[in-house]
């Protein structure tokens, strides 16, 4: 079956139907698959965004609480054009970029210290094990002692949610060190620096990748969380002055910047991932495909 | 010779959490900070607060929300997943709706839901279930779309169709991925349950935890801060036994491919 990717061949010929055939008829038609997937996508969000407008208008719910997509349109806008809106959105990523670095940065240098001495990684895994299940919300009404409604308190509960995203996945990733490579190592008489850049390193990153693209998005939960309840600045608070004030659009306009903001959170990570890992077996399998 | 290795085993796993806590207890001792109050006192404070009527007046309704909420977004993220995992159209149509809506920070939906619903119990179960049903909707369907091709149809050779091959084939094989997701709900339904009892409630733990700070009950304060922590903690560990129950074929499974 040489039938190439490109031709659409919509009539399956005789004879692909069984044998080795039928494997070349699959792939013709999982490219034309793939060019219609993000066709039907678009169907799918224009569906939901006329589903919006139409519920409120036939009265399926009541408009005050569900405003028809147009007027959600037309708050979003609205929101674009004020300079307080892109302070708010400042101050979001302001606060979750730092406290993602930072829970990166100690996530990587205490993995790296605890997963490099089998002592340190026996002695403290119940600990770790305690503390990590333990939701960062606890932590609310003693960063509104300590902080009040300062950035501080908005890092406190981002470092502490996203550093253990890191933290676990960097001890996995220490631990997944190939035996055949750390004797190699030994044998070429590498140092302690050369072990960790070329044989630990390249074992940790991809786990590292994932514990960043992880902590990213729970950094942006506990952000906007921060805002909506404490009250520190940013879009989390826009939405609950917008809620208490009944601007009903206005709210609804918040709510989809925060989903697009998560959608870039999670593009952007997942981009970086491939980048940093374009040599690695798992995104050359998937380039494959 | 046991008996030692098992006295090294505990004194590696209590060691250093005991010493944290000696540390805590020591360095707060005789603290007259107002914010920082003595272990003992929090402990003290610890029994005191959380053991009588306030259990039953605010642990129990708290609980009940969490696992109503819960369990419901169980229910809806696997049925739904299922749905969109096995039609191929279905899942084109909304996978990017599904993943926007994902994307939106769980928080966020207190506000929206308490426009629909007020501020009752039904607002918290809702905002539970629609911030987590997406980890084990989408999970759902991942594990669905990876279902083993030669048992997919090896089932089809024995005639093994509609709820039977369902139960037997396609929720046992993306049963793994399942339960990745339901772990992930499971910290996202407790944020939740705390946060929209701190946004407005007239009890349960957030309520309680938030009335004490404001009220400068700072010992109080920390015994609740505790006392979710030991909430979470318990939660997880409870989860893990049962995950080790349901997919201890899995987890066999695995343990024999790692080493042949």
């Amino acid at each position: 079956m040489s039938a190439s990717g490109s031709t659409p061949v919509l009539t399956k010929p005789a004879g692909t139907a069984t044998g080795p055939g039928g494997v070349g008829g699959g792939r013709v038609r999982r490219t034309l698959d793939r060019a219609r997937t993000p066709l039907r996508g678009l169907a799918g969000l224009a569906g939901l965004v006329v589903l919006l407008e139409v519920l409120p208008h036939i009265g399926v719910v009541s408009a005050d609480y569900l405003p028809p997509a147009s007027e959600m349109g037309r708050a979003l806008w609205q929101l674009l054009g004020e300079d307080a809106f892109w302070t708010a959105l400042g101050d979001t990523l302001t606060g979750w970029g730092l406290g993602l670095a930072i829970a990166v940065v100690a996530g990587v240098v205490a993995g790296v210290v605890i997963g490099s001495a089998p002592v340190l990684r026996a002695v403290t895994a119940s600990t770790i094990e305690f503390l990590r299940p333990i939701p960062s919300v606890a932590l609310i009404p003693v960063a509104v002692l300590l902080y009040g409604t300062d950035l501080e308190s908005k890092l406190l509960l981002v470092v502490y949610a996203s550093f253990w995203q890191v933290l676990v996945q960097v001890l996995a990733g220490m631990q997944d060190v190939d035996p055949v490579a750390e004797d190699t190592a030994r044998s070429y008489r590498m140092g302690s620096w050369g072990r960790v850049r070329y044989v630990l390193w390249p074992t940790a990153l991809p786990y590292v990748m994932t514990g960043v693209r992880l902590a990213a998005t729970v950094a942006l939960v506990l952000t906007i969380t921060a805002e909506l309840v404490i009250g520190s600045p940013g879009l989390g608070n826009q939405l609950a002055v917008a809620q208490t004030s009944g601007a009903v659009p206005r709210v609804y306009a918040l709510v989809l910047v925060t989903g697009l903001l998560g959608v870039a959170v999670n593009l952007v990570a997942r981009a970086i991932e491939r980048r940093a890992l374009h040599w690695h077996q798992s995104m050359r399998r998937e380039g494959q495909r | 010779m046991t008996v030692l290795t098992l006295a090294r085993r505990t004194g590696l796993v209590l060691g250093l959490p005991a010493v944290l806590f000696a540390i805590w207890w020591f360095a707060t001792a005789g603290s007259t900070d107002f914010y920082v109050p003595p272990l003992s006192t929090i402990l003290g404070k610890f029994g005191e607060v959380w053991t009588g009527e306030r259990l039953l007046s605010d642990v129990v309704p708290s609980l009940v929300r969490l696992l109503t909420g819960y369990l419901l977004a169980v229910a809806v993220g696997v049925g739904l997943g299922l749905v969109v995992g096995m039609h191929r159209g279905v899942r084109d149509v909304l996978e990017p709706v599904l993943e926007l809506f994902r994307a939106i920070p769980p928080p966020v939906l207190v506000p929206v839901i308490m426009l629909f619903a007020g501020i009752g119990d039904t607002m918290k179960v809702i905002v539970i279930v629609s911030g987590c049903m997406w980890p084990i909707l989408l999970n759902t369907v991942e594990g669905v779309r990876a279902v083993d091709e030669v048992l997919s149809d090896t089932c089809r050779s024995y005639g093994i169709t509609g709820p039977s091959r369902l139960w037997h084939l396609v929720l046992r094989s993306a049963s793994p991925q399942i339960v990745t997701g339901m772990r992930q709900a499971l910290s996202i339904a407790i944020i939740l349950m705390v946060i929209s009892e701190m946004f407005a409630a007239s009890n349960g733990l957030g309520f309680t935890i938030v009335q004490f700070q404001r009220s400068f009950a700072i010992p109080e304060m920390w015994s609740g801060v505790l006392l979710l922590g030991l909430l979470g903690f318990a939660l997880s560990l409870l989860f893990r036994v049962a995950e080790n129950r349901v997919l201890a074929w899995y987890h066999g499974l695995r343990r024999a491919q790692r080493n042949p």
